[in-house]
């Protein structure tokens, strides 16, 4: 188990087939998002149709991996067990810089495979410019952000 | 179904952390003094509608108050969102014969699991959740306060206005002898030096956590008429689910922003024959301050970015502008899922506010922003 990791943490089910290329995208070091075969229109997280055209024909691309903070929180207790040592943690959501509509929830950490309270969180402010790395947890690859640049 | 029904009886038990009943009992309590209030026999009630997170399923209710035979049952889903539309289907459901005499109910108790489905989560998770909690956004608290820092960032909102909102809710509990926080100032410093949950939010930005049961009547304008008390007009209902929304989570739009009240609003307006400017008092959903002033921007009291000034001076409160949550609403009175809003509106059309409103004619509650949601307008007879 790495520093981060609790036998408590909660995982994404990987038994999930429409979300499953998006974490098999993340094992490859691949930040991946879903695009409709017919119209391209990008949507994230991913669903079964395309809510521009109506197909069902998705198919999976991947991103830049880059982006920008669009907000931030700094959590506190209480908390469920796994997550109480490590507060106070930041979480952020990052807007992708190719399409600021499409966002991820994620943590900034301060270099790749840190723990997610490894940056303070005022440190922290909307815009900042951010590149996705990832990190192993148990059986399932996770994307980690840092700042870029 | 405007002004085709009216909300004739009201009835709640004591608010509590820890009460000894069961949330069955609860329930039956409650809704036998609603319809006491009413002078409407349990025999007379033929429709129900609860929430989808309602721990006590219509058979039960039905067989323990002795109501007659049902002819109309429905659940309304989304926690928060839900507790004007339960009433709203209710008087849908009058008003299109389904039935004649509606019960629409809320039973709560904060230890249950029921209550709490954030604390519940199993370790893997396959639904919506999938995107935000392996990150560690937990809690509804966290899933708020990542839209507050959003909002404060696009319009120079502050701590201090958030304050606002908790100070006002506390001075109108503080008229509330059945308030949970009745007996308990809070002032400006206490607020401002209070633990973070999820910063932007503290303690004092969180509703509370309350064992309890509220019920209200439902029956036709007609039958109003006759009945002992002072009827509250349905005038209008909403329900609002915006395209692209997603509960609690709504970051993956294009404007998260620009919740669901600006839906329901936008239907609630226009099958009203009144506008915001009309309104004498209203309740908004407070599980969180910043609810408060995303409600004032969606339900068209200010426009956008302005929610957070119209908190200024006392504009909130009692004497102000348009005094909200009278009661001391989900902050400082109780947290039943919001339904005890619903009641305090019809308590300030009946003129039985402890907080009340000189004259109060036209009465807006809401159910949770930030989540598919619900509005009723209700009206004094005119």
């Amino acid at each position: 188990m790495s520093a981060t990791e609790s036998p408590d943490d909660i995982l994404p089910d990987l038994d999930e087939p429409g979300s499953l290329p998006f974490w098999q995208g993340c094992a490859v070091g691949e930040l991946r998002v879903q695009r409709c075969v017919d119209c391209e229109l990008v949507t994230h997280p991913p669903r079964p149709m395309c809510p521009g055209c109506r197909s069902i024909e998705r198919e999976w691309i991947a991103t830049s991996g880059f982006g920008k903070i669009w907000s931030f929180i700094n959590v506190h207790p209480p908390l469920l067990p796994a997550y109480s040592p490590l507060a106070p943690f930041p979480v952020i959501i990052v807007e992708l810089e190719e399409n600021p509509k499409i966002r991820f929830v994620g943590n900034l950490v301060a270099a790749p495979g840190a723990p997610i309270n490894s940056v303070a969180a005022a440190s922290i402010s909307i815009g900042q410019r951010v590149r996705v790395t990832f990190e192993l947890v148990q059986d399932v690859t996770l994307p980690r952000w840092v700042l870029a640049d | 179904m405007r002004d085709a029904t009216a909300i004739v009886g009201i009835g709640q038990t004591a608010f509590s952390k820890h009460h000894v009943d069961s949330e069955l009992s609860l329930a039956c309590q409650a809704i036998s003094l609603a319809l006491d209030d009413a002078g409407i026999a349990a025999s007379e009630v033929d429709g129900l509608a609860s929430s989808v997170m309602e721990p006590n399923r219509e058979v039960e209710v039905a067989r323990s108050v002795g109501l007659g035979d049902i002819t109309f049952f429905s659940q309304v889903g989304y926690g928060g969102g839900a507790a004007c539309g339960i009433v709203g289907h209710a008087a849908m459901a009058v008003a299109t014969g389904q039935c004649d005499v509606a019960v629409a109910w809320r039973a709560r108790k904060r230890a249950a699991k029921t209550s709490r489905p954030w604390a519940q989560v199993s370790q893997r998770v396959a639904d919506k959740s999938m995107w935000s909690r392996p990150f560690g956004l937990l809690r509804p608290v966290d899933e708020i306060a990542m839209l507050t820092r959003r909002y404060m960032h696009e319009y120079a909102a502050t701590r201090d206005h958030l304050a606002n909102v908790a100070l006002g809710a506390r001075r109108h509990a503080n008229l509330n002898p059945n308030a949970t926080m009745h007996d308990k100032a809070l002032t400006r410093a206490e607020y401002m030096n209070a633990r973070w949950i999820s910063e932007p939010l503290c303690l004092f930005d969180n509703c509370l956590e309350t064992d309890g049961a509220l019920a209200v009547v439902i029956t036709s304008a007609k039958r109003a008429r006759d009945l002992r008390q002072q009827p509250a007009m349905v005038h209008a209902f909403a329900q609002g689910l915006p395209q692209q929304h997603q509960t609690m989570t709504n970051y993956f739009c294009d404007d998260p922003l620009r919740g669901p009240a600006w839906t329901a609003a936008r239907k609630l307006w226009g099958t009203a024959d009144l506008g915001p400017k009309d309104v004498d008092v209203a309740q908004f959903y407070d599980a969180f301050s910043p609810l408060i002033p995303l409600s004032l921007e969606g339900y068209g009291f200010c426009d956008r970015g302005e929610g957070a000034s119209f908190t200024d001076d006392g504009q909130i409160e009692i004497g102000g502008r348009l005094p909200v949550n009278t009661s001391g609403g989900g902050m400082s009175e109780a947290y039943v899922h919001g339904f005890n809003l619903i009641l305090e509106a019809v308590r300030q059309i009946r003129g039985t506010s402890t907080c009340q409103v000189t004259n109060a004619e036209v009465s807006l509650v809401t159910s949770g922003e930030g989540v598919p949601t619900s509005a009723l307008l209700l009206t004094k007879e005119r």
